[in-house]
């Protein structure tokens, strides 16, 4: 006779015995845990739950089951291999966060290494020091106001109240160019900057002119044929000395900090009249006069430094450059931008701002 | 100016208590600025006293010198009263003469300790002194000896020495004339503390008969002319010591008696004055204009040529004298001369200044005149000159003559007045200043005084010559009421526009610079033909041309630089010598280019017109800002990663581009050949077809004359032309997010054909759709054939709106290709 064999017990077919089951499900499961390696557990997912595994072709046999017989050997088996695959999912996860940490261990480097393949480069502390100051007055409300190195006569001295026979006129050694007679000079100071600025400007004028000027000096650590000033000059309604000493405690304070202030003593410049030599608080000793008990070698114990020169624009000077006296007053001051730098920086000869060794530069980074 | 203390407190009743440091912090807030205080001796310690010399016996020595072992009295000072055994080796003095002893235990300056000592085979028991040796001169001809009448041996000498006399050195603004004087600095002192002033220029002196020597004044540059005779003078007679002293003290050495007196006078009065040998002259003295190419021989034994400027004391053989700076050696006193005639004169401060210039005779007397003395002093001052001479030197005044308008109060100019508001120096110091106080400190310097209504005239006294304008007054206020008193303000706030568009760019062009590794150096602007030459400049360069100086610091450097190069690449030497692998750097400074026009010299009682400006500012040199930049040796340094790279002329033309991408300026590149560079590796950079300057390799010329490593690159543009190529605003980019189409394309061109010219061809052929073309390769060589180069391309595709198609892609690129063959003759590979 043919057809169903409708006897047919499932219990008696081998591969979907309950205990056949388990125990390829327990020996994937420990296979699994025995893989060390991605590898290792790439072959154990052939092996366990390959096409041609246990539990793989146990599956297959489901099919052959009687019906009544299917869904309790389709569990047993479906649960069977979801364990498997669970497991693998799970070491494969492990395996591959150590296979990284283990990589990341290998590709450890030395830090510590040079990095410098790109040299730096650098912008001189004469120029950052000069916008330093500049960006003082700036934030004030003040303007930058420039002018040419190579300048008429008549604007670095005469109309700055410097006549052909005024003796100061001569002690500022001046280089003139050939032939004299077109009265042509390199500026002796950034004086005509501001001669300039009024003759140009309507007031209310106040600038500050930071710029290189030249004087016949021999070169050595404390002088320069070229150097460079910084001057501000303020035209307006009413400006007095006061103004000027405001300016410049408020200028001293910024540039070398808290405590720092000026001292006014009488002098004399063409330019200005009253005119006043202005002094500094000596910003090493901070006016004590001393440092750790020997005297501050930076002020020679005085206390102070001498700064610059300032005073009240001499109305001449108005009237030669069109600003009206009875109406105006102004304030005017100058001072070695090289010298300020060496009192911040501590350097001691002059020659090093202008011989060019990077290695000056590049010690200030890109700001002072 | 050096002043003893002694000698100004005799014009001035300062309260005994003050110290000396009192009075010099005064005088400094006054203007009379400190500049030393010295006190003659300082240094000496111990016994130092007055010995008399008993026995001094020459004993040769086998050195060849010869000394004196002398035993000297030095009365108890020695605690044995015996006579002191002293070996001396100077042979000024003989035994009978007083001398100046410091024994042992005494310490000379220089901290020279005296103590007994073994010495040419005796026991010497201290030292016998020098001038020198005491730190009271330089002249060591021999040892002091004091005058018979010194005070008796053991005596301590300091007080007969003068020695501990304060000496103040002042440094002396040009304007303080009067303070050159010790009548001047006595004033300040008097007004400083408010104590009595003595005024030494108050003497009686003869009314002028016309009885002095005879005078003529043919020149306005000379308005008050005194001359004063003496007769029956001893020429041998010595100046006293307290004149001696004292000049010494002001630094001025002694000479004879007629010219330590006429400087004597001058220290003390402000007013120099002059001494004629009377029996020299022959005929009137006559003040003049010299005549062009007259000649004197001026004291100091020099022949001095004349200009019709200088203005001259003559008699009938000539000139004897340059007015106010130096007399002539024809007139000059001698050891035999016994009459004198005076001369104190008052002389246009303007003409001495320039004859003092004109002949290099910077004196004592011309640093007066030039800055002004008190016109009213001569008749004062030739009294004081003939009273210290008679007393001291014998003979008779005998005669007074005084000429010129400032001779008579009728002709002399009349006193200045300022007239100012009374509230101006209170306004202008910005101090609350009353009327009283601002009176009272013009009544201190000697000014008389009116106040009506609202102004205040102000009687300036002769001795301030300084003072003409109404802020001369506000300093004399500010001055007396004190510098320190004025207050900190600041100014109402000041509402400028910040920096100028121009002084951003130029800090962001130095600080990208510095972001690509270059250096900034600070360099001088001098330069010489040789520096032009070792850049290889052809003779008809303009930059050869340059602003020329008529007194340069080297004759080897006579011009300011048309060029930052030549200075650059010596800095860039430098580095390399002090041991620097490789530097990179870069100058930003102007440079001048001659115009040849000369500068007016406008007046300044106004301000020039629009028209004077423009001829003012037109003579001025065309001085652009230049950017120089040198590349030498290493660009990049060697290590773990690699070798070192070398700058190259690529290194050089991408500085410039770099700025240009900085500032949002296209800039194009071309070739070139150009002095200082090689002249097949020279760019040359434009903005819009107008070129602003060239970068590349420098000539190996170049590279040698100037010691710098092969291949040294350079860059230098005109930094005010990109500057002014900077578009005021950026235009904001408009950027497709669509998906972009990558092409390569390898082209074969001539050797001679440019990358820039292909990637024009490309650019233009390949139409909108085109978004960027990038060279990335360039092959030479047999696959490509002889004269050929094959350049490879990267083109990048994108459309705003939509993603292109295959077809749109491979058309552009076509088109790109046609047009490089057509333009460029390049072949597709
Ligand atoms: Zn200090």
């Amino acid at each position: 006779m043919s057809g169903p064999n409708t006897d047919y017990d499932p219990v008696e077919v081998t591969p979907l015995k309950a205990e056949e089951v388990e125990a390829a499900r327990d020996a994937a499961l420990k296979a699994i845990d025995a893989a060390t390696s991605l590898e290792e557990l790439k072959q154990t997912r052939l092996d366990h739950a390959g096409d041609r595994s246990p539990l793989a072709l146990a599956n297959r046999e489901i099919g052959a089951l009687p019906p009544a017989a299917r869904k309790e050997a389709g569990q047993r088996v479906g649960k069977a291999r979801g364990a498997v695959n669970q497991a693998l999912a799970a070491r494969q996860k492990v395996l591959e966060a150590e296979h990284e940490a283990r990589m990341l261990v290998e590709e450890t480097v030395d830090v510590t290494l040079p990095t410098d393949r790109h040299p730096s480069g650098g912008r001189h502390p004469l120029t950052t020091g000069a916008e330093y100051i500049a960006d003082i007055f700036v934030a004030m409300g003040w303007e930058v106001a420039e002018g040419p190195l190579i300048e008429a006569e008549w604007l670095n001295f005469d109309a700055l109240n410097l006549g052909p026979d005024h003796p100061a006129r001569t002690m500022q050694d001046t280089f003139w160019t050939e032939p004299a007679e077109n009265h042509v000079v390199l500026r002796t100071h950034t004086s005509p900057v501001q001669a300039r600025t009024m003759l140009t400007r309507e007031a209310p004028i106040y600038v500050v002119c930071p710029g290189r000027v030249f004087r016949t000096d021999e070169y050595d650590a404390t002088h320069s044929p070229m150097f460079h000033q910084v001057e501000g000059l303020a035209i307006d309604e009413g400006i007095s000395m006061a103004n000027l000493k405001g300016t410049l405690d408020h200028f001293a304070t910024q540039m070398f900090g808290e405590g720092i202030v000026t001292r006014f003593r009488p002098s004399y410049f063409p330019f200005t009249e009253p005119s006043a030599e202005v002094d500094l608080t000596c910003f090493v000793c901070r006016g004590a006069q001393v440092v750790d008990g020997v005297t501050c070698r930076t002020c020679k114990g005085e206390g102070w430094i001498e700064w610059g020169g300032c005073g009240i624009v001499n109305p001449r000077v108005l009237v030669a450059c069109g600003v009206d006296p009875e109406k105006y007053s102004g304030f005017a001051f100058g001072m070695g931008i090289d010298r300020t730098l060496m009192f911040r920086t501590g350097l001691s000869d002059l020659r090093t701002l202008f011989e060019g060794d990077v290695r000056l530069t590049t010690a200030f980074g890109s700001e002072l | 100016m050096k002043a003893p203390l002694s000698w100004i407190k005799e014009y001035v009743d300062l309260p005994a208590d003050l110290g000396i440091e009192e009075i010099t912090d005064r005088l400094t807030a006054l203007g009379l600025k400190l500049e030393a205080i010295e006190t003659s001796g300082a240094g000496i310690e111990g016994p130092l006293v007055v010995g008399q010399v008993l026995t001094a016996e020459k004993e040769p020595q086998k050195n060849g010198k010869t000394i004196n072992w002398c035993t000297v009295d030095v009365g108890d000072a020695n605690g044995t009263g015996e006579p002191q055994g002293i070996v001396c080796g100077a042979h000024n003095f003989k035994p009978g003469d007083k001398v100046v002893v410091i024994l042992p235990g005494g310490v000379l300056p220089g901290n020279f300790q005296i103590s007994a000592r073994k010495t040419y085979g005796h026991m010497s028991a201290g030292m016998i002194c020098s001038a020198r040796e005491l730190g009271l001169g330089e002249e060591a001809d021999g040892i002091i000896v004091l005058p018979a009448d010194a005070p008796a041996p053991g005596t301590d000498a300091r007080e007969v020495l003068g020695l501990g006399e304060e000496i103040i050195e002042f440094e002396i603004n040009p304007d303080r004339a009067y303070a050159l004087s010790m009548r001047g600095i006595a004033r300040d002192a008097a007004l400083g503390f408010d104590v009595p002033f003595h005024d030494p220029a108050q003497v009686d002196y003869p009314v002028a008969d016309g009885s002095g020597y005879p005078v003529r004044l043919e020149d306005d540059g000379c308005d008050h002319f005194v001359t004063r005779v003496i007769t029956g003078f001893d020429p041998a007679a010595p100046t006293p010591e307290f004149i001696v002293k004292r000049l010494e003290a002001t630094g001025v050495r002694s000479i004879s008696l007629a010219v330590d007196v006429s400087n004597y006078v001058m220290m003390e009065l402000g007013q120099p004055t002059h001494c004629y040998d009377r029996a020299k002259l022959s005929g009137d003295i006559v003040v003049r204009r010299a005549n062009e190419g007259e000649k004197i021989t001026t004291l100091d034994d020099v022949v001095r040529v004349l200009s019709e400027e200088d203005l001259l004391i003559t008699d009938d053989s000539g000139p004897i004298g340059i007015a106010g700076v130096m007399g002539g050696a024809s007139t000059e006193i001698s050891e035999s001369t016994t009459d004198i005639v005076v001369e104190a004169a008052h002389f246009d401060p303007t003409t001495v200044f320039r004859s003092q210039k004109r002949h290099k005779l910077p004196s004592e007397a011309s640093k007066r005149f030039e800055r002004g003395v008190d016109p009213l002093l001569p008749p004062a001052a030739a009294q004081r000159v003939v009273e210290l001479l008679v007393e001291h030197g014998g003979g008779q005044a005998a005669g007074v003559s005084e000429v010129g308008p400032g001779a008579s109060l009728e002709t002399r100019e009349p006193f200045r007045t300022i007239t100012i508001p009374v509230d101006l120096p209170a306004r202008i110091i910005g101090l609350d200043i009353d009327e009283a106080t601002v009176v009272k400190s013009l009544e201190l310097i000697g000014a008389r005084v009116a106040v009506s209504g609202d102004s205040l005239t102000a009687t300036i006294p002769t001795y301030r010559v300084d003072l003409t304008d109404p802020y001369d007054l506000v300093e004399e206020v500010a001055r007396i009421v004190g510098y320190d008193k004025v207050p900190s303000v600041l100014p109402r706030r000041a509402t400028g526009g910040g920096l100028t568009r121009a002084q951003q760019l130029r800090r962001r062009i130095g600080r990208a610079l510095a972001g690509a590794g270059l250096v900034e150096v600070v360099d001088f602007p001098f330069v010489g033909d040789a520096d032009f030459t070792a850049l290889g400049l052809p003779s008809d360069d303009v930059r050869r041309r340059t602003v020329k100086l008529a007194n340069p610091l080297s004759s080897e450097e006579p011009g300011y630089t048309t060029t930052l190069l030549p200075g650059l690449l010596k800095v860039a030497a430098r580095n390399i010598s002090r041991g620097q692998d490789g530097v990179s750097l870069f100058e930003t400074a102007t440079v001048a280019f001659p115009v040849d026009q000369a500068a007016p010299i406008y007046g300044v009682d106004r301000r020039p017109t629009e028209q004077e400006m423009e001829k003012l500012l037109a003579a001025i040199p065309r001085q652009p800002l230049h950017l120089g930049v040198v590349l030498a040796g290493e660009r990049t340094r060697g290590g773990w990663w690699g070798a070192a790279e070398a700058a190259s002329w690529s290194d050089a033309i991408d500085v410039v581009r770099r700025l240009g991408a900085e500032l949002g300026v296209p800039v194009e590149v071309g070739s070139a050949s150009r002095a200082p560079w090689h002249p097949g590796r020279c760019a040359v950079v434009s903005v819009d077809g107008v070129e602003f300057g060239h970068a590349g390799e420098l000539h190996p010329n170049v590279c040698k004359a100037f010691g710098l490593p092969a291949r040294s690159a350079a860059v230098e543009i005109d930094l005010d032309f990109l500057i002014s190529r900077v578009p005021a605003t950026a235009a904001g980019p408009v950027f497709s997010t669509m998906p972009v189409a990558k092409e390569d394309v390898a082209l074969t061109v001539s050797v001679d054909v440019t990358v820039a010219a292909v990637e024009a061809a490309l650019r233009e052929g390949a139409g909108e759709l085109l978004e960027t073309v990038r060279l990335f390769d360039v092959y030479e060589g047999d696959q490509v054939g002889e004269g050929k180069k094959s350049l490879a391309f990267a083109l990048r595709f994108r459309a705003p709106d939509r993603t292109l198609k295959a077809e749109e892609t491979a058309a552009a690129r076509e088109a790109a290709v046609a047009k490089a063959a057509e333009l460029t003759g390049a072949t597709q590979r």
